[in-house]
């Protein structure tokens, strides 16, 4: 079911700061594309801009196109919230609600849209989604407590949990791990190994070993200098660009090169 | 001549680290010291407690004077600061002690279950209570809350989550900030002058008094709302949004139960605030000495008017009531002092578990 996404031609702002410019890209379904580039250069923009969360900032807004599965997610009559339901998203500092207890939380995308559930429907839902976050055997004895207890790993992996609890076609994330240790880090790198049978990922990552070992494609963003917009330079299947990239930009930053 | 790691410090080295400390003991025995000749110079009878106090502060200042010959001049600034400010907070408490006990040593003896449960009807000298007034101060500003609380706090959602920096949201900021200053008798006279479109001259109905109050309570309220709305971490909203909530959901069930016990903190002492408040509700209140349940018609007596009129019109002989005046206001008094214990285990009731 999970779906892919076209993007041709998008332009993004803020106010009438051009941020991301002329970005074109096919993000291939089930499978895990990475976004790599300097700080700066618009990949969370972009990202947050496939699902219209870049929305909430005051005075951004896009133009160009986003095509799910042919469907243009910025046409007028599209529903940014139903857009939210169809491609979730995960934060770069794990952010659980301190007020709703573990459970709660997992079930919070189904809680806070008052949706009716059966007790036990609610409960296959949060076991489903905790194992698939690899969080169900630390947590399962104490789901009713809150789930800002949990350690920061923990938290992030309940977040996820909480994003496919309410089955989303595409997944977003935005440095899931920038927060974490490498033993956390690597929980959540098998995470999305798994989760990609099922859902199309979308992975910012600082981590260029990270970008190397969990995507099937990889997206270099680049951008020309302070105040310029940010541009994606290439993009393509992970091996290539990391082994043989089309543009030397791309290549001087996957090495370490700058300048 | 060979160099060698030294192993031992340098005995001057020694000495620089560890030398002019005063002993640990000594600030606590020079406090000591100074209150038991305060006591004794009182005693003994030469001082006047005034004049004692005065001389027992002078005697604390060995300390920083000890503190300049022995330790130098860094700690001697330290002991300087500390004295002072500790200075400062024994003055401050001086009128909140004073006031305590003055309200308490004439009030006390007044609480009794007479004076809780009889109003002033058909009294006469002593006797009677203020039951009346306690119905009329529980009824007025239970009205007011009601009144103010949502207007306050959709004002400071409205601020906070939808006007974000708008011409109206700063205009709104702006009267708020002026509607903090207006005097509360000009909140009682807006009131009056309200009340006597609908029902003529020389008007006196409660709900008139809780009107005014609200009036003083709205900016307050707007004020600490919008303040603990501002201390929600945005990240709470974007996991909401990008769960597909609407931004009405978020607002209610995110936004709300993550504020909730500094918003209900602020409007208790929001009531705290406005309870005590005479001069509107002597306007529009007016005084009686009868029980009135019912906020919509006739006067009804609070907790300070009748304070007010106790003291300043006591009648003959004027003892039992300036003693019923001072009994009221003990009881005000307590009512702020419970309000201000409800809002401290509300705040510890409500606030996100977890952290702790």
């Amino acid at each position: 079911m999970a779906k892919s996404i076209d993007v041709s031609d998008l332009n993004i702002y803020y106010g009438d700061f051009l941020a991301v410019e002329g970005v074109n890209i096919t993000i291939p379904a089930k499978s895990v594309t990475a976004f790599i580039g300097p700080s700066g250069c618009g990949k969370s923009t972009f990202l947050r801009s496939l699902n219209r969360m870049h929305e909430v900032i005051k005075g951004a807004h896009v133009d160009g196109k986003v095509l799910v599965d042919g469907t243009d997610l910025y046409a007028a009559d599209m529903d940014p919230v139903n857009v939210r339901r169809l491609i979730g998203m995960v934060f770069q500092r794990p952010n659980p609600f301190p007020t709703m207890s573990i459970y709660d939380n997992v079930l919070a995308g189904q809680k806070l849209n008052s949706k009716k559930m059966k007790k036990s429907e609610a409960d296959d839902t949060v076991e489903r989604a905790l194992r698939q976050a690899g969080l169900w055997a630390e947590v399962k004895d104490r789901l009713n407590r809150p789930g800002s207890g949990l350690s920061g790993g923990q938290q992030q992996r309940l977040c996820i949990a909480r994003a496919v609890a309410v089955q989303p076609e595409i997944l977003l994330m935005d440095e899931p791990c920038s927060a974490l240790d490498p033993i956390s880090t690597s929980v959540i790198e098998d995470l999305i190994h798994e989760l990609k049978t099922e859902y199309t990922i979308v992975i910012v990552t600082h981590n260029m070993q990270q970008a190397a070992r969990v995507s099937d494609d990889t997206a270099f963003f680049n951008l020309a200098g302070v105040g310029q917009p940010g541009k994606l330079v290439e993009s393509g299947r992970t091996e290539k660009i990391f082994s043989n990239p089309d543009n030397p930009a791309t290549e001087a930053y996957i090495q370490g090169r700058f300048g | 001549m060979t160099t060698t790691l030294q192993r031992t410090p340098e005995p001057d080295l020694q000495r620089e680290l560890q030398e002019h400390q005063l002993p640990t003991y000594l600030p606590k025995a020079i406090l000591v010291g100074a209150v038991l000749a305060g006591v004794a110079l009182t005693v003994a009878g030469p001082l006047s407690i005034a004049q004692a106090v005065i001389v027992a502060w002078l005697l604390t200042w060995a300390l920083p004077i000890a503190s300049r010959v022995v330790e130098g001049g860094r700690k001697a600034a330290d002991r300087t600061v500390t004295l002072l400010v500790a200075s400062a907070f024994g003055l401050a408490l001086i009128p909140l002690g004073s006031i305590l006990a003055l309200v308490i040593s004439r009030g006390g003896p007044q609480l009794n279950a007479e004076f809780f449960t009889y109003s002033m009807r058909n009294v006469v000298g002593e006797g009677g209570g203020i039951y009346h007034a306690l119905v009329g101060t529980l009824l007025i500003t239970a009205a007011a809350t009601v009144i103010s609380v949502p207007i306050g706090l959709f004002t400071a959602i409205y601020l906070v989550e939808y006007g974000a920096g708008n011409r109206l949201s700063r205009w709104i900021t702006f009267l708020v900030d002026v509607m903090t200053g207006i005097p509360s008798i000009v909140a009682g006279l807006f009131a009056y002058a309200l009340f006597v479109i609908f029902f003529g001259e020389g008007v006196r109905v409660g709900i008139g008094g809780a009107v005014a109050l609200a009036v003083l309570m709205v900016p307050i309220v707007v004020r600490a709302c919008e303040e603990m709305l501002k201390l929600v971490p945005n990240e709470l909203r974007e996991a909401a949004f990008a769960l597909g909530v609407p931004k009405w959901r978020t607002v209610v069930k995110v936004v709300l139960p993550t504020a909730i016990s500094g918003i209900v903190t602020g409007v208790t002492l929001a009531i705290a605030r406005v309870i005590g408040e005479t001069a509107p509700l002597l306007i529009i209140a007016g005084l009686t000495d009868s029980v009135n349940f019912n906020l919509f018609s006739e006067r009804m007596t609070t907790l300070p008017v009748f304070t007010y009129f106790s003291v300043k019109f006591p009648g003959v002989p004027p003892e039992a009531s300036i003693d019923r005046g001072w009994g009221a206001a003990l009881v005000l008094i307590i009512i702020v002092m419970l309000l201000n214990l409800v809002a401290r285990a509300v705040s510890y009731f409500f606030s996100p578990k977890g952290e702790r």
